[in-house]
């Protein structure tokens, strides 16, 4: 029947092009390296610059994201190698062969990073905490920074001058969304109010100026940075126990499986043993005392 | 002859339905072959469709879902009074008149064109900044204001398409019953023009229902944010796709109630009823 033919041409075109779009689509799986360590050999990868499969030739590529907050970064800019983790991203690039200049800083928001898909990064320093269950879905490397989560508040506050943990029962307190020390809340803590959550920790210093809530939770050198320089009479009440027992850290993130894991995880080891990540942290996160919640 | 035609017409029928059913398989299989033999597919169905983290995360997104919908269902009729009444202070004829007509159309101007985040910022965390005596400070409260401010703007703008859309015979037979101004607008004008924005207003309804979400960078947690403290503690973005799925949940059934009520209501489309 002549009017069909139009149609089964159409037909079989459609067809034969899905079959090429199939084809296009599914690129050809990686061909495995013989660098790519698994973590059982007891001898150590290649861990120097020239070796390294970076993201960029030549080049090791540190993500954060933006803004990048005070004390990690300094001025909002991660390349000055002022603030704690700007200085730890330019102390792991040394110990693995890439002088200042070979490093190249780039802004990935949070969700880029810890979601499944292309790294354009080797690795990506935003105080993420290292915890199990995240290791399904990205890879850590050593802890570079032990974490203490502290309570701040300001002067005159229901909860200026808690003590205990019991005094904060009632408390209404906030943190930034999705972070561990917003988990605080609701675990240790156990307030009876629901815990305020905020995409930044700006807004949640607002929320607590304009009185919205009683108190903020953030790793210390955090607090320090707060009460000092973004509210007007901001107090420390004072630092959680550790949850536990396990100590909390920060680790650089690497995409699932990345070749840089072990390599990036002994420079860090390297820096703690060497003494350099007390001498950073003495540095940027100067330490005073504050207080331990019972 | 007629039955060599209906056999016919039947032959061709069966056959493109036929055609129909193979183009869809052939179309759908091979976008789904794409997803599945990439090889990124295993990683991502661990990640946006585990079922156990599904499940981990209902009661959580849910609870958030609740705030959503109250949210909706508070602002949808604080948005209809304030919206039907800027829509008619726009509508109102005469030169006495001018400054009503004037103030509507400045709202209308300044909140059409601001951000709705943006109104959330500056009312949810300026508001309570202001320390007024007898607001609340709660960010529900200075959240809800927003959406209610934004939305009217738009909405407003729809009922005042309705009102101008019902024909100027129907004002001037009201009027010549002996109705007052006040009196057609009420019974003859609005009547009408409600029925017409019907869909539009739907419309809305269903944009408010997911913008209602916004409210959640003030602190209070929605079926958005709880998917988000929910995906924070493994990095799997599971409890997102739980949230879309029940807001679609939610969607769904009201297109369909509204679709009944304006056939119950007798709807023809703008025109309709002259």
């Amino acid at each position: 029947m002549p009017t069909t033919k139009p149609l089964t041409a159409g037909l079989a075109g459609l067809a034969a092009s899905i079959v090429l779009l199939t084809a296009c689509g599914a690129p050809v799986d990686e061909e495995p390296t013989a660098t790519d360590a698994s973590s059982s050999e007891p001898a150590a990868p290649d861990c120097t610059a020239d070796q390294l499969e970076t993201y960029a030739d030549g080049v090791l590529t540190i993500a954060t994201d933006d803004p990048a907050y005070g004390p990690w970064f300094v001025d909002n800019d991660p390349s000055n190698g002022q603030g704690y983790e700007s200085a730890v991203g330019f102390a792991v690039a040394e110990q693995l062969g890439f002088t200042a200049e070979q490093v190249e800083w780039v802004t990935a928001p949070f969700n880029a990073v810890v979601s499944p898909g292309e790294k354009k990064f080797d690795f990506d320093l935003n105080q993420v905490s290292i915890t199990e269950k995240r290791r399904n879905a990205v890879d850590f490397s050593a802890g570079y920074y032990d974490v203490r989560q502290t309570v701040i508040t300001t002067k005159g506050s229901a909860i200026d001058g808690a003590t205990s943990l019991a005094d904060l029962k009632d408390a209404k307190l906030g943190a930034q969304v999705g972070t561990t020390s917003y988990v605080a809340i609701t675990d240790q803590i156990q307030s009876s109010e629901q815990a305020a959550p905020y995409d930044t920790n700006d807004q949640a210093v607002q929320a607590l100026e304009n009185g919205q809530i009683d108190g903020i939770v953030v790793d210390l050198p955090t607090a320090y940075y707060m009460t000092a320089a973004q509210l007007d009479a901001g107090v420390i009440v004072g630092q959680l126990p550790a949850a536990s027992g396990d100590v909390e850290q920060f680790g650089a993130v690497l995409d699932k499986g990345s070749p840089l894991t072990t390599c990036v995880s002994q420079a860090v080891d390297a820096l703690r043993e060497d003494g350099t990540l007390d001498q950073l942290a003495e540095e940027w996160l100067a330490q005073q005392g504050a207080p331990e919640l019972s | 002859m007629q039955v060599e035609r209906d056999e016919f017409r039947r032959r061709r029928t069966i056959r493109s339905a036929l055609v129909a059913a193979a183009s869809t398989t052939v179309l759908l299989g091979g976008a789904t072959a794409l997803v599945v033999t990439s090889p990124g597919w295993e990683r991502v169905r661990e990640t946006y469709f585990s079922w156990d983290k599904a499940v981990e995360s209902f009661p959580a997104v849910l609870d958030g879902l609740w705030l959503n919908i109250r949210v909706m269902a508070v602002c949808a009729v604080v948005i209809v009074a304030l919206s039907l009444t800027i829509a008619v202070m726009r509508t109102i004829r005469g030169p006495v008149a001018f400054p009503l007509r004037l103030i509507g159309t400045v709202y209308v101007d300044v909140f059409r064109g601001l951000p709705l985040l943006l109104v959330l910022f500056l009312l949810g965390f300026g508001g309570p900044a202001l320390n007024l005596s007898g607001l609340p400070r709660s960010a529900l409260f200075w959240g809800c204001t927003a959406l209610v401010l934004s939305y009217s703007a738009y909405v407003a703008e729809v009922f005042r398409a309705g009102i101008e859309s019902v024909h100027p015979s129907q004002r001037l037979a009201g009027r010549s019953m002996g109705l007052s101004t006040s009196q057609t607008l009420r019974h003859v004008v609005l009547p009408q023009a409600w029925r017409r924005v019907l869909p539009p207003l739907m419309n809305d309804l269903v944009s408010l229902q997911k913008d209602s979400g916004l409210i959640a960078v003030l602190g209070v947690i929605d079926a958005i944010r709880a998917a988000q403290i929910e995906t924070a503690v493994d990095f799997n973005y599971t409890p997102y796709v739980v949230a879309g799925v029940l807001f679609i949940c939610l969607t769904i059934p009201m297109a369909r109630a509204t679709d009944w009520y304006a056939r119950k209501q007798g709807f023809h489309g703008a025109g309709g009823m002259m």
